[in-house]
């Protein structure tokens, strides 16, 4: 919303700088975007005459223009269509800055013909978009002198940020009357008189809705005026249009677009003449056609309010007038149209159209449903001082909607709601000032609030207003105090495991990356199928148009953008959401990694290793280890899902039957998978699902160690097994040999080849037995070797290496 | 034995010249070995007069003390030379770099996730949660964000296929949502706030379709505007770790708060550097106010006897205003040096207690 310090003066008495006036209204609510002074940089420009343009003598498109300028003559170049001998133009001299070009004006040759200074369109001083050609002067304006003058630039304009509730501040006399509440002045009257009616209007008004769509258009006021001359709007109007960026275009459609932009309450002028019988406000039929101002042709649908005659629609209701019936310089009767249009249907029709306008845009947001009357009275002086012309009587139909709602509101609630005592006097001054009618009802104030703020619906609006005009600054800041000193945990002990789990994947060397909850179709097919549910309806692009269904796939697109930039050893992880589909509970938390290329940076105390599945299954463990869950409790299969390599990846379960639940999977990425995402292998990969963990209720307590004083043995074996027995099995062979004594097992080799045969495997193990209550002879240590190596015979067929 | 002095300076001398530790093992032999010369002259006492002996004896033993102490000593100092010639040939180049070692980051998203965390943590309020897929009465309708409301229209929402009951599926276009489930769950009091994704169909330079926000309600009998603005003002003073860094509430509009406000923090920007603290100008970093009396009917709690207030504030921003981070989009590219450069360390986990700014 933008307005000129010299039109909020017609609505505002006031004192007050313009600086004042920005930090009030920001202050209010009303935030300020910025104030501009037009003139600025625009100083030195100056009034120059065209004398004579002819063509240029090497270009077809380039005039050369000889102007009277203050200085005397000069001869310049110019490409704009409408430069012309007699055209009052804006001159810039050699050395000025232009703000349009962000550049300094060299006197130059162009074409071979030196060119002394510029004319300037508005584009060229930064005033505005157009770039028709060459800034057209009054022809009275007088050579050298500063253009800022003659075009009022020096007017400071307001650019204001209304907030969607503030439909009413969508017109200059709603922002001040909230300056005058604020103390910044005083409110100036606005005074209308009726404009009597010299003729009834040969064009009749009828709103034709069932009673279930009334409320589309509830009340219509409309007048005629005939015999009048349309001409080129005065100075003033035209300097308060061009000022907030409009360009004025006749007198009748700038006094519309005055009472717009200063009241707030859209008007439509329809050219009398050329309207066929009466007008009919209705619901749009189906598929019917509208060719809206401009030329643009609309298909509407039965939601639509149209305004029509005899031909069909000649206004879409709130939002814009028809090309067919519109005003033009011909224009000599006229027929003014002052509705209210529902906001809500207003809303929706301007987005299935993607119309946007002023009038929906104040309409969508709420105007003043008492105002139709007025702005016809207000307009119609305007069209009769401006164009001339003779009044009809109003036209009627229907009747203003309801707007005095009454509030009981107790004042003590801005200081139990708004934390501030305002004393009732004030309290009621500030409402009053709003434009509320405040009288006493039971103990509490019955307020009754203005048709102009269709926001204010409950008592706590009416806090909000008085804290508001009051000073939000000037309520005291006061502690929030807890009921104890020391608080509740934050987190939860499910949300604290997730943070542990990030600190303990950052400590093994793995770096955090938090990628889009997005990813494409195609890779995201490759690692779970991707449910219709979670298809987006508008996606960003085609790389983002599903919801994860893995964490995965986009760590390895990051893997590649790190690659390409020259990176290629990755090692990432990220804890976030996967989605199995639309409902609360397909959303998982998870933990994923992946590692590639290097195991670790190039050093000369470390040969070179490439990262395989064990590092993913140590990044796993790794999680289980910080949050709790002993290893012991933990099952290991080789059975992992498609996108990793079949013979290096596998499951972690928890111990139990076959239904106990996944709680990660590791290994290296397939490298199908890695190849059709342009990925370089080997890669390898995690996904630890921290919502299927055991909960810490389930967690096995361990026991505290036994602090035994006697000394531990070790002992080492090595089992020739079958190469496809799993080390797993062989471990567990040999800890359930002799439980209360075995405290530690190692395997600490694995060996195949040589002299083992083809199909077997050497497995060396280093066992530690712990006694607690004396220290074993030889004979108890041979016993548990022999227990040992006849269970790991029993379980997995291993014998003894010899 | 009148030539003792001449024997002790021999024997002192001799161990003082021993070279190695044989050299000195030979010269105790010498002296005090079975055929020693202090050795002999002890098994000559005998032969002396008592007077005599008792006197020569002394003299023996001192001797004898002396040059067993003198051995002690240079054995000690040919023992550290060999140490010496041993170490100084085990030398290494210690500014050779170290074996390479786990160096993992935090990504800044989850610190300021903690360090927002550890602040409301210390005021009584504690993490809540919700599904970043919601239907459109939680994320709008409950809010009080009507169907054709502008403020719905403003919030470039993506959309999933609708549920089977008709509702549409959004993406939670904001944290506020999870206001409404909480006050459905749970009854007054209730101190939360719900970081989390938030997602608006939006991509440029300063837009990405995904970013965070974190979410907090206070909700009971009593808390009114004036305790927002204690809460936020010590938040932010504590957050960017400024005693007296000016904080200003400046009415505005949400359809859920009521009264409403924006809040800015000081700033200064002089030659194009923004630096948070006083400086005279005003950087906005959030939107708050009392929760609107329709939204806790909305979830049953009774707007005549409870109130409270609700503020939201993106993540990215308070990060990007504290950690001196230019671009938005930089937090999702998981480029490895902007990982590295903006990421903490596994263990600099905040706290009120060991302060939240290094």
């Amino acid at each position: 919303m933008k307005f000129s310090l010299s039109w909020l003066g017609d609505h505002l008495e006031t004192e007050a700088g313009v600086d004042e006036i920005a930090t009030r209204l920001t202050m209010l609510g009303l935030e300020v975007d910025s104030v501009e002074t037009r003139a600025q940089g625009l100083e030195d420009f100056t009034v120059a005459r065209v004398i004579e343009a002819r063509k240029h003598p090497n270009a077809d498109r380039l005039k050369l223009c000889l102007l009277e300028t203050k200085d005397g003559e000069a001869e310049v170049v110019c490409g704009a269509p409408n430069a012309r001998a007699g055209l009052k133009g804006v001159f810039a001299a050699p050395g000025s800055f232009i703000p349009g070009l962000g550049a300094k004006l060299k006197r130059a040759k162009i074409r071979g013909v030196e060119s002394a200074g510029m004319l300037l369109s508005e584009l060229e001083m930064g005033l505005g978009e157009e770039h028709g050609g060459i800034v057209e002067l009054p022809a009275d304006a007088p050579i050298g002198a500063p253009v800022v003058d003659v075009m009022g630039l020096d007017d400071p304009v307001f650019d204001l940020e209304i907030t969607p509730n503030r439909g009413d501040c969508l017109g200059v006399r709603g922002i001040a009357r909230d300056l005058a509440a604020a103390g910044l002045g005083t409110l100036k009257p606005l005074v209308i008189e009726a404009v009597p009616g010299a003729y009834e209007s040969p064009i009749g008004v009828h709103l034709e809705f069932d009673p279930a769509d009334s409320q589309a258009c509830p009340h219509f006021v409309g007048r005629h005026i005939r015999g009048l001359v349309n001409r080129e709007s005065p100075d003033w109007l035209k300097d308060r249009l061009l000022a907030v960026g409009l360009r004025p275009i006749s007198a009748l459609v700038d006094i519309t677009n005055f009472l717009t932009l200063g009241y707030g309450r859209p008007l439509h002028a329809f050219d009398a003449d050329r309207v066929a019988g009466d007008l009919r406000v209705r619901l749009a039929k189906s598929g019917e056609r509208f060719e809206a101002l401009g030329g643009r042709t609309y298909e509407l649908d039965g939601e639509m309010t149209v305004i029509c005659d005899d031909h069909g629609a000649d206004a879409l209701g709130g939002i814009m007038g028809g090309e067919r019936t519109g005003c033009t310089d011909a224009t000599t009767n006229v027929f003014l149209e002052s509705a209210f249009f529902d906001p809500v249907r207003t809303a929706a029709t301007g987005r299935k159209l993607n119309l946007t306008s002023d009038a929906r845009y104040r309409f969508e947001r709420g105007i003043d449903p008492a105002f139709q009357v007025n702005g016809v009275e207000l307009a119609t002086r305007l069209v009769l001082e401006l164009c001339g012309g003779e009044p009809s009587a109003l036209v009627i139909a229907g009747g203003a909607p309801d707007s005095g709602r009454e509030i009981a509101f107790a004042p003590e609630r801005v200081a139990t709601l708004g934390g501030i005592d305002v004393p009732v006097a004030e309290a009621e001054r500030i409402l009053t000032a709003l434009g509320f009618v405040v009288g006493a009802a039971d103990g509490a104030l019955a307020v009754t609030v203005p048709s102009w703020r269709n926001d204010i619906v409950g008592e706590a609006c009416l806090v909000e207003e008085v804290v508001r005009v009051f000073g939000y600054d000037r309520v005291p800041a006061v502690p929030v105090r807890c009921a104890s000193a020391l608080p509740e945990p934050a987190l939860s002990p499910d949300q604290a495991r997730r943070a542990t789990a990030r600190r303990a994947l950052a400590a093994q060397g793995l770096i955090e990356a938090v990628t889009l909850s997005f990813t494409s179709s195609k890779h995201a097919e490759m690692f779970a199928s991707v449910p219709e549910s979670l298809r987006l309806v508008n996606p960003i692009s085609a790389e983002l148009d599903v919801m994860r269904p893995s964490i995965l796939p986009n760590l390895i697109a990051a893997f590649v953008r790190n690659a390409n930039r020259g990176f290629p050893d990755a090692a990432l992880f990220e804890v976030g959401p996967q989605y199995a589909g639309a409902r609360p509970a397909d959303q998982a938390t998870v933990a994923a990694g992946i590692r590639a290329g290097s195991a670790h940076a190039r050093s000369w105390a470390r040969p070179p290793r490439g990262v395989d599945a064990f590092d993913a299954k140590d990044d796993a463990l790794a999680v289980f280890a910080a949050v709790g869950i002993a290893t012991s409790r933990v099952r290991i299969e080789a059975k992992a899902p498609d996108y990793y390599h079949p013979g290096r990846s596998g499951v972690l379960r928890l111990e139990g039957g076959e239904a106990a639940p996944v709680l990660a999977t590791f290994g290296e990425i397939h490298p199908a998978v890695l190849s059709a995402m342009d990925a370089r292998g080997p890669a390898a990969g995690f996904e630890v699902y921290l919502d299927s963990l055991p909960g810490s209720a389930d967690r096995a307590a361990s026991a505290p160690p036994e602090l035994s004083p006697f000394q531990p043995v070790a002992r080492d074996f090595a089992f020739v097994v079958d190469a496809d027995v799993a080390a797993a099995a062989v471990l567990a062979a040999v800890r359930g040999a002799e439980a209360s004594l075995i405290a530690e097992v190692q395997l600490f080799d694995v060996f195949s080849g040589g002299g083992l045969g083809a199909g077997k495997k050497s497995l060396a193990v280093g066992v530690v037995l712990q006694p607690k209550d004396r220290t074993l002879t030889d004979t108890e240590i041979e016993t548990v070797a022999e227990k040992i190596i006849a269970r790991v015979g029993k379980k997995t067929g291993g014998v003894l290496r010899t | 034995m009148e030539n003792l002095d001449g024997l002790r300076d021999e024997v002192l001398a001799s161990v003082g010249a021993a070279a190695d530790l044989d050299a000195l093992e030979g010269a105790r032999i010498s002296a005090l070995g079975r055929k020693g010369r202090i050795t002999a002259l002890m098994k000559g006492l005998g032969a002396l007069a008592a007077d005599e002996r008792r006197h020569a004896g002394q003299a023996l033993n001192a001797l004898q003390a002396e040059v067993v102490a003198a051995i002690a000593r240079r054995k000690r100092e040919l023992g550290r030379g060999e140490l010496d010639a041993r170490l100084a040939e085990e030398r290494v180049d210690v500014t050779l770099p170290v074996r390479p070692g786990p160096s993992g980051r935090i990504h800044p998203i989850s610190q300021t996730v903690d360090e927002v965390v550890a602040i409301f943590g210390e005021m009584g309020f504690q993490v809540a949660e919700g599904p970043d897929i919601e239907d459109d009465w939680y994320n709008f309708t409950a809010l009080n964000i009507p169907p054709e409301h502008p403020a719905r229209q403003e919030m470039d929402t993506f959309y999933l296929p609708g549920a089977k009951d008709g509702s549409r599926l959004v993406l939670r276009t904001h944290t506020s949502p999870v206001q409404i489930r909480t006050m459905q769950e749970h009854a007054p009091p209730l101190r939360i706030i719900v970081p989390g994704r938030t997602y608006r169909c939006d991509s440029d330079a300063t837009h990405s379709p995904m970013f965070h926000q974190v979410e907090g309600l206070l909700v009971d009998e009593s808390t009114h505007f004036g305790h927002l603005k204690g809460c936020l003002i010590e938040f932010c003073r504590a957050y960017f770790g400024i005693e007296d860094l000016p904080v200003r509430f400046r009415p505005s509009y949400f359809p859920f708060t009521e009264p409403s406000a924006e809040v800015d923090i000081g700033c200064s920007r002089e030659a194009g550097e923004l630096k948070i603290g006083r400086g005279g100008d005003w950087l906005e970093i959030l939107g708050c106010g009392m929760v609107n009396p329709k939204v806790l009917e909305n979830c049953g709690v009774d707007p005549a006897r409870f109130q409270g207030f609700a503020f939201g504030m993106g993540l990215e921003r308070i990060a990007m205003l504290k950690y001196g981070i230019a671009d938005l989009r930089t937090f999702f590219d998981s480029d490895v040096r902007w990982l590295k450069h903006f990421g903490f360390a596994a263990l600099d986990i905040p706290s009120l207690v060991g302060g939240l700014n290094r």
